[in-house]
C-alpha cells in the first residue's frame, strides 16, 4: 500500500524528517508515536503535499505511484486522506457543499458519474449518525463555531464518506473526552478493510485502547526508532520516551 | 439568475400552449409590427446643445422634456468632473463620444454564432447559456426568436392585468409624459451630481415601472423582457414608481458578459416608495472589464438613489464584476417615519479593475432602520473601495444602522480599502459598524485541496462563502448564477 523509504523534509529549512522508512500493507493500522516535535505532524502534511514542506530525498509510492509528483489534490485522489489535527474554518461554505464537491471531483478522478444529490445526502446523514453529529451539522459552515471535538469528529465524518485508501489521523484523538473519543475509535474501526490501511498519529496509548494497532513504531528525531506490536504502546505508556531515546543515544556513542 | 429563470418560463410555455395557442401567438406579433424598421442613425462625436435637441426630436420628446435637458446641459458645463473616488483613469473627452446610436440593422448584426467572439461563446457555455439566448446576448441577426417572443407576451399580458407599467422611459414619455414629469429628478436632481447632470442632458433608454396601490406585482420584473430595447443605451435613466402599500421586485443586468463598444456608462435610476410600499432592486453587472492591462473596459459611473416614505422599504441588492472602474453608490433617503434601507453587495475586482463602491444611508425619519453588508473581493492587481455614509438626522430619534464591511485578499498584489464615514446629528440614534479583512487563507487551501478540490474550484467555493450572505438576497436563480458567475471571474487568479 503505501512504501516510504530514507525521507528527508524541511521546513523552512530546517530539516525534520531525517530518513523515515515505512512500509504498510493493504489493511494495517500503523500507530505513529513519538515526543514533541519529533515530526509526526511533518510525515502527515508531507505525505499529503502541503506547500512549506520541502522533500529532500527519499522516495514515497502509495500503490506504486510516486506521490511526491502529485499536487495534494491529486494525492487525495489517489486516496489519501488525512484527518486534521486543528481543522480549519471555512465560514459560509456549508459542510455538505464541500463534501459533495469533493465527493464529486474524487468519483470523477476515478470515472465514476456524480452521484446524485438525493443518494449523497442519504449517504452524508449516516456518516454523521456514526460520528453522533446531528444531521445540522450538515448545513453549517465548514468547522464553523464547532467545539473541538466537534471538528475532529467532522473529519471522521469526511473520511467515512470519501472512503480513502489510506488514512492518516493526525492526533484525533487529542482534546476529546472519552465518549467522543470511543466515538472516534468506532468510526475508524467501521472502515477497518483488507483493502484499507490507516496511519494513527498520537501522543497516548489511551486512543489505542479503541483502535488496535497492528504496528507501534515511536518516531524521534526525524526518524523512527523502534517498532513493535501493539504492546510496545503500553510499554512507552508506563516508561515514556526517555529510555528509547537515551538508549538510541548510547547505540550512537 | 433570469436566464435560468427565463428557461423555465420558456419549458412552462412549451407545456401550455395548444398548437392553435401558438398560431395565435405567431400572427399576433404580425399584426402588432413586431420588426419595426428604424431608420439607422447613428450621430457624429460631441456633445452640443444642438445634439441634445436631435435625441429629444428623435425621441418625439414633449417640449418641457427638452426645457429639462437643456437646464440639466447647462448645469452640467459648470461642472468639475469629480476626482475623490479610489481611481485612477485617463480624462475622459465628452466631445470623443457619440450620444445617439440607433439599434443596428439586421444586415450590419453578426449573420451566425460563428461571427462571434469564440471567448465570448465560451463563458456563455460555462453559464449554461441555452443557444437561443446566446444568439440574443450576442447580438446575432434572428427574424424571429419564438420562445422570448411568447414569454413576452404572456408576461406583458398578466402585468396589464394587475395595472402594472413597466415599458422603456422613451416610451413611457409619449404614453405617461404626466407620470415622467412628476418623478424625474424628484429623486436624482439634475445638479445632483457631474455624471448625473450628464445622464439627464442627454439620456436615451432606460425602464419606466409604476405599481398602482396595494399591487403586489405578480412576477419579477427584468429588463430582460424589455425586449425592443436590444441595444443596452450608455446613459440609461431608469424610474421605479411604487405607490402606496405597492410591492415590486427588479432585477437589472445578467451574467452573461455583455457585447458593449461604448467605454461610458453613466446611469441613473430613480426609486420612489410611497408609504408601506417595497422595492427589491438587484443587479448583477458584467461589463467588460479590460483586457490584462485594463485597456478598452467599461467605465461605469452609475447614480442610484431611493425615497422612502413612511413604512417603506427599499433593498438593494448588487453582484459587481465586471467594468474597468465602478463608481457607485446606491443610496436611500429614509424620510418617513419606521422606513428601512439596505444594500447587500458584493464587489470583485480582478487584473486591473478598480471599484469604488458602497452607499448612502440618510436616516431622515424617526425609527428609521438601515443595514449595510458589504463584501469586497480583490484579485490581481485590482484596488477594491468600499465608501458608505451613514447620516442621523436631527429629526431621526431612535434610528439605527448596522454596517459590516468585509474584505477578501486573494494574492498579495491587490488592494482593499474602506472609507467609511459616520454623521450624526440625533444623540438617540445608533450606528453600528464592523470591518474585517482576511485572506483566502493557505490552511483553507489546503483542506479543499486534501480532499480533492483543484485550486480553481477551491478559491470559487470560499468567495462564494464569503458572500453568502448577499447571495442569499438575490432572488434564487440568480443567486445561482451569481455564484457561477464569480467562478468563471477568478479563473486564473490563484497561483
Amino acid at each position: 500500500m503505501l512504501s516510504i523509504k530514507n525521507l528527508h523534509a524541511s521546513v523552512e529549512d530546517k530539516l525534520i524528517l531525517k530518513g523515515l522508512d515505512l512500509e504498510i500493507k493493504p489493511g494495517e493500522v500503523h500507530a505513529i508515536m513519538g515526543p514533541n516535535g519529533a515530526g509526526k505532524s511533518t510525515m502527515g502534511y508531507v505525505l499529503s503535499g502541503k506547500d512549506g514542506y520541502t522533500v529532500e530525498s527519499g522516495t514515497v509510492e502509495l500503490n506504486g505511484v510516486n506521490l511526491l509528483d502529485l499536487e495534494p489534490e491529486e494525492r487525495a485522489k489517489e486516496g489519501l486522506f488525512l484527518a486534521f489535527q486543528y481543522p480549519v474554518e471555512i465560514p459560509g461554505v456549508s459542510n455538505l457543499e464541500f463534501l459533495k464537491a469533493s465527493v464529486d471531483a474524487q468519483r470523477k478522478a476515478r470515472g465514476e458519474d456524480d452521484l446524485s444529490a438525493k443518494e449523497f445526502l442519504k449517504q452524508a446523514r449516516e456518516a454523521c449518525k456514526k460520528v453522533d453529529l446531528p444531521a445540522e451539522f450538515l448545513k453549517r459552515g465548514v468547522n464553523e463555531g464547532f467545539s473541538g471535538g466537534e471538528k475532529k469528529r467532522n473529519e471522521i465524518m469526511q473520511m467515512l464518506l470519501l472512503k480513502p485508501k489510506l488514512c492518516i489521523l493526525d492526533e484525533s484523538d487529542s482534546g476529546l473526552d472519552i465518549d467522543a473519543l470511543k466515538v472516534v475509535a468506532d468510526g475508524v474501526n467501521s472502515q477497518r478493510s483488507p483493502d484499507r490501511s490507516f496511519i494513527v498519529i498520537t501522543h497516548y496509548q489511551r486512543l489505542l485502547d479503541y483502535i488496535k494497532p497492528d504496528f507501534v513504531h515511536v518516531l524521534a528525531d526525524g526518524k523512527i526508532i523502534k517498532s513493535g506490536d501493539a504492546s510496545l504502546a503500553l510499554e512507552l505508556d508506563a516508561q515514556g520516551y526517555g529510555w528509547l531515546t537515551e538508549q538510541r543515544e548510547g547505540d550512537e556513542a | 439568475m433570469y436566464t435560468a429563470g427565463y428557461s423555465r418560463l420558456v419549458s412552462i410555455e412549451r407545456r401550455d400552449m395548444s398548437e392553435e395557442q401558438i398560431e395565435k401567438v405567431l400572427s399576433r406579433e404580425y399584426e402588432a409590427g413586431f420588426v419595426t424598421d428604424i431608420e439607422s442613425e447613428t450621430f457624429e462625436p460631441g456633445l452640443d446643445e444642438d445634439v441634445i435637441r436631435r435625441i429629444s426630436a428623435m425621441k418625439n420628446e414633449p417640449e418641457w422634456m427638452l426645457e429639462w435637458r437643456l437646464k440639466a446641459y447647462a448645469i452640467w458645463l459648470e461642472m468639475e468632473e469629480p476626482d475623490w473616488a479610489h481611481v485612477q483613469y485617463p480624462k475622459i473627452d465628452f466631445q470623443k463620444i457619440s450620444y445617439y446610436s440607433a439599434p443596428k440593422s439586421m444586415a450590419d448584426k453578426p449573420q451566425s454564432l460563428d461571427e462571434v467572439d469564440p471567448e465570448l461563446l465560451e463563458t456563455y457555455k460555462k453559464l449554461g447559456i441555452p443557444l437561443e439566448e446566446q444568439m440574443m446576448l450576442a447580438g446575432v441577426a434572428v427574424d424571429v426568436v419564438f420562445d422570448s417572443v411568447s414569454v413576452v407576451t404572456t408576461f406583458k399580458d398578466k402585468l396589464k392585468e394587475a395595472g402594472v407599467i413597466f415599458c422603456s422611459i422613451s416610451e413611457a414619455l409619449q404614453e405617461y409624459p404626466e407620470l415622467v414629469k412628476k418623478y424625474i429628478g424628484s429623486v436624482v436632481p439634475q445638479r445632483d451630481n457631474y455624471f448625473a447632470a450628464l445622464n439627464s442632458a442627454v439620456f436615451t433608454d432606460g425602464s419606466f415601472v409604476y405599481i398602482p396601490k396595494g399591487v403586489r406585482c405578480p412576477m419579477e420584473l427584468s429588463t430582460y423582457f424589455r425586449i425592443n430595447e436590444e441595444n443596452t443605451g450608455q446613459f440609461e435613466r431608469t424610474i421605479i414608481i411604487a405607490d402606496e402599500g405597492s410591492h415590486v421586485s427588479y432585477l437589472e443586468g445578467c451574467t452573461a458578459p455583455q457585447r458593449d463598444e461604448n467605454q461610458l456608462h453613466a446611469a441613473v435610476v430613480e426609486l420612489v416608495i410611497m408609504d408601506d410600499a417595497e422595492i427589491k432592486y438587484s443587479t448583477v453587472q458584467n461589463w467588460y472589464p479590460g483586457d490584462e492591462n485594463g485597456k478598452g473596459g467599461i467605465y461605469n459611473f452609475v447614480t442610484k438613489r431611493a425615497v422612502c416614505y413612511t413604512n417603506a422599504k427599499v433593498s438593494w441588492t448588487q453582484v459587481e464584476t465586471g467594468s474597468a472602474i465602478t463608481w457607485k453608490y446606491p443610496s436611500c433617503i429614509l424620510r418617513g417615519d419606521n422606513s428601512v434601507g439596505e444594500f447587500y453587495s458584493v464587489a470583485l475586482t480582478r487584473g486591473m479593475q478598480q471599484a469604488d463602491t458602497g452607499t448612502k444611508m440618510i436616516h431622515l425619519g424617526k425609527n428609521t432602520r438601515s443595514t449595510i453588508i458589504s463584501k469586497g473581493i480583490s484579485a490581481g492587481r485590482s484596488n477594491n473601495s468600499y465608501r458608505g455614509l451613514v447620516r442621523m438626522g436631527p429629526r431621526a430619534d431612535g434610528a439605527r444602522n448596522f454596517t459590516q464591511c468585509d474584505s477578501l485578499l486573494i494574492g498579495d498584489q491587490c488592494g482593499a480599502h474602506t472609507f467609511p464615514y459616520v454623521e450624526s446629528r440625533n444623540p438617540t440614534a445608533i450606528v453600528e459598524h464592523e470591518a474585517t479583512t482576511s485572506k483566502v487563507s493557505d490552511d483553507q487551501m489546503f483542506l479543499c485541496q486534501q480532499r480533492g478540490l483543484d485550486p480553481e474550484k477551491a478559491v470559487a467555493m470560499i468567495v462564494n462563502g464569503f458572500c453568502k450572505e448577499v447571495f442569499k438576497e438575490l432572488p434564487m436563480e440568480f443567486a445561482v448564477e451569481a455564484g457561477k458567475l464569480l467562478e468563471i471571474s477568478l479563473e486564473g487568479s490563484v497561483g
